[in-house]
Order: C-alpha cells, then structure tokens, then sequence
C-alpha cells in the first residue's frame, strides 16, 4: 500500500467540521422534540371518533414509515417548490425529519397506549376526573414507562438520517465533511474522521437518555 | 405555459429511465438481503454461543455498522477501497456495504431468536444425545425462527428505502433516476411522487403481512 494518508487537512478544517457538528445535533434535536409532540397528536388522532382524523393520521404514519427518509427530504426540497413553497435545504432537512420522525414517534406512542388497559380509563372517569386528567395523571405517566427506550432508539435514527442533509447541500456534519474534502481530496481520511465523530456523538447521546431515562423513570 | 406544460417535457425514454432504476433498485435490496442474513446468521449465532472474546468482537462490530450514519460508510467504503489500489464499481461497493450493514441488524435478531430458546429446553436436546448442530437444528432453528421472522421482514424492508443512499457513490437507483430527470424537466413532484408510489408499493404491503403474521404468531 502506497497510499500515504494525510491527517492534517482534517485538523486544518476541525473548525467547518465543529460547526457542522453543532448544525447536526441541532436538527436531531429539534426534530426529534417537534416530532414527538406530533406524533403524540398522530398517535391521539389514529384512536380519534372521527374518520378524517383516523385516516389522515393513518396516511401520514403510513407514508413517513414506508417511503425511504432520503425521498421525503427530495420531497420537501425540490417538491413543495411546485405548490410555491420554497424551502433552503435547512428547513427542507428539518421539516422532512420531522415528518419521519412523527410517523415513528406515533407508532410508538400507539404501542405505549394500547399497553395500558381501558379500564384504567373508565376507572379514572368514574373517580370524577375529566377525560385529560385522566389522560394526564393516570395514563400518561405510564405510557412514558413503556414509550421511553423506544423514543431513544429512535433518537438515533434521528441522528444517523441528519446525515442525508448533505445531498441537498446542508453544512451539517455530512455535508460539512463532503464540502471540505472537495477542497483537498482526502475523501478518505475526512471521513473516517466524520465517521468517528458519528460514534462519539451517538453514544454520548445514548449515554445521556440512559442517564436521563435513570432519574426520570425511577420514582 | 406554466399550466399547460405539465406533461410536455417528460418524454417516455424517462418513464423507462425511472422502471429501470427500480429494477436496479429490487436487484440490490435482493442480493444484499441474501448476503446479509447469511452472515447475519453466522454472527448472530457466534455471538450467542461463542466464548467472551469472540461476542464482544462481534459486539463491536454491529455497535460501529449502528452508530455511524448509512451515507457514510458508502463514502467511506469507496474511498477506502480506491486508497487500497482495489476501486470496484459503485454496485459491488453498494452491495458490500449494504450486506455488512444489514448483517449487523439480522445478528442482533438472530441472537434474540437464540436468546428465546429457553436453556433448560436446549439441556434437554444435548442430554437426549442430539449434537451441538442437531440441537441448532431440531429445537432452536424451529422455536427461534417464529420468533424473529417479523423482525427480519421489517429489515428487508428497511434495505428497500436504504438503497436510495447508494446514490452518494454514484449508482443510478430508482430515486437518483428520478433526480437525474427532474433536473432536466423541471417536474420534480410528478417524478418524485412516481418514485415513492413504488417505494410505498413495495414496503406498504410487505410490512401489512408481516403485522398480520406477527399478530396470529403473538395469539
């Protein structure tokens, strides 16, 4: 092997790569709270009385789950433009994870709902309390207990599919990277480089749901 | 001429463009599935039979596939193989990488299958005279595959929409045929929305058995 690997460039470009970082941990993090508070709505809206809400809850999961992340990111960035919505590739990376996001997150929520029996419900109406006491005091702390490890897996998934931003040309870590090897052609040792920092950044989060999933479930 | 225009600049050499790219599409998802679950199963039954040294390389191996973005190792993959002195073509990189990731996910469901098998069941089998390969054979082949078959489903599933990613090492797929359109036609959400349809027409169905067996195997 003839190759001699250059690591400096890397070093030379920590800064653009830093600051990618910080774009990436943004985005998940912002997609994964928007995508969770819709995807508890999705998760109301699929056990909702009425069939418009069932259905298009049920269309939206549908889709987010079984179209691939890379398309629905295609869909808002060169899509909506169509119907005069034109979104930068940050909002369009944004809005399309939190569409992916909410569909899973709503299957999940479903999951942890449909754990906890309805007689808890009726139980709690029949105690006198309104339906959203119930949901809160009753339900709610319980779903948590079963949702939580779940939402943290897809917590990862939100982290791993920021990387696509960079096919429509976002400066996220992904990007960030692409962009600074174009400068020097170490396509390699770049990458390698964003690799490790992609394994750092997923188990420091998985570290700290565990952490927080510790003192949050304990009681 | 923006409303007239709708159909004009897509001709049917794209149609046939895009049905070729889904061929390609179904041609990677097939071999890497089949690669995949071969090594998958190896690892996984490495990793639950095998002794401490040998799990917690594997360990490894199936923590770093998980933690680091799909882009990425396509990139990464390529790049290293052309440092290397051995460049393939975008297709034999995209299967290669597409099977080392999805043998991680199907050792982790291999493993479980295994896991399930209770021990004292096993102890039975060996303490009937059955060898090692009898007992994988005769108990836990049949107890362990019930157990994971919906979960390796949604897997292959899941390799349907990553093959969209292959597109970054430039391999024309079904999603990069449709960009490669739209970037001369101007019609991104008529060819997009074709893309997904047949994403949606794939997965959708696939994931609804796998539910419905899942369910008559949970009664």
């Amino acid at each position: 092997m003839d190759y001699q690997p250059h690591w400096g460039a890397v070093w030379d470009a920590r800064g653009a790569l830093l600051d990618g970082t910080l774009i990436t941990l943004e985005l998940t993090a912002l997609s994964m709270v928007f995508g969770t508070v819709l995807g508890v709505l999705l998760a109301l809206a699929r056990r909702s009385d009425r069939p418009m809400y069932r259905r298009g809850a049920s269309g939206w999961i549908e889709v987010a789950r079984n179209t691939p992340c890379l398309f629905q990111i295609y869909m808002a960035y060169f899509g909506l433009g169509v119907i005069g919505l034109h979104l930068d590739s940050y909002e369009a990376v944004l809005g399309a994870l939190v569409f992916n996001n909410a569909g899973y997150m709503a299957e999940i929520v479903r999951g942890g709902l449909n754990s906890i029996p309805p007689t808890q419900r009726r139980a709690a109406l029949s105690l006198g309390m309104r339906p959203w006491q119930a949901y809160l005091y009753v339900i709610l702390p319980q779903v948590v207990r079963v949702v939580y490890y779940p939402s943290t897996n897809q917590l990862m998934w939100a982290l791993l599919n920021t990387s696509l931003g960079m096919t429509v040309g976002l400066q996220e870590l992904s990007g960030a990277t692409a962009f600074q090897q174009s400068l020097t052609f170490r396509a390699f040792e770049f990458f390698a480089a964003a690799a490790v920092l992609y394994y750092l950044l997923a188990k420091l989060l998985m570290t700290l749901s565990k952490l927080a999933g510790r003192s949050l479930l304990r009681e | 001429m923006e409303g007239s225009s709708v159909f004009t600049s897509l001709s049917v050499q794209d149609f046939w463009f895009m049905v070729e790219g889904a061929a390609r599409t179904i041609e990677l998802t097939l071999w890497s599935s089949v690669i995949g679950t071969m090594l998958g199963i190896v690892i996984g039954v490495a990793r639950a039979s095998m002794p401490w040294p040998v799990v917690l390389t594997l360990a490894g191996y199936v923590d770093v596939l998980r933690s680091v973005p799909l882009l990425i190792q396509f990139i990464l993959f390529n790049a290293g193989l052309a440092v290397m002195g051995h460049q393939q073509t975008p297709f034999v990189v995209g299967v290669l990488v597409l099977s080392l990731y999805m043998s991680a996910y199907v050792s982790e469901v291999v493993r479980g299958g295994v896991m399930a098998v209770p021990v004292l069941t096993r102890r039975a089998a060996r303490s009937l005279g059955m060898s090692w390969l009898q007992d994988m054979r005769y108990i836990v082949l049949p107890i362990g595959l019930r157990a994971v078959f919906p979960a390796w489903i949604g897997l292959v599933i899941g390799l349907v929409k990553d093959t969209s990613l292959i597109a970054v090492i430039g391999y024309i797929e079904l999603l990069r045929a449709g960009q490669i359109i739209i970037t001369r036609t101007q019609e991104p959400m008529l060819v997009l929305c074709g893309a997904g349809v047949f994403y949606f027409a794939i997965c959708y169905p696939v994931s609804r058995v796998a539910a419905r067996i899942e369910k008559g195997m949970a009664a």
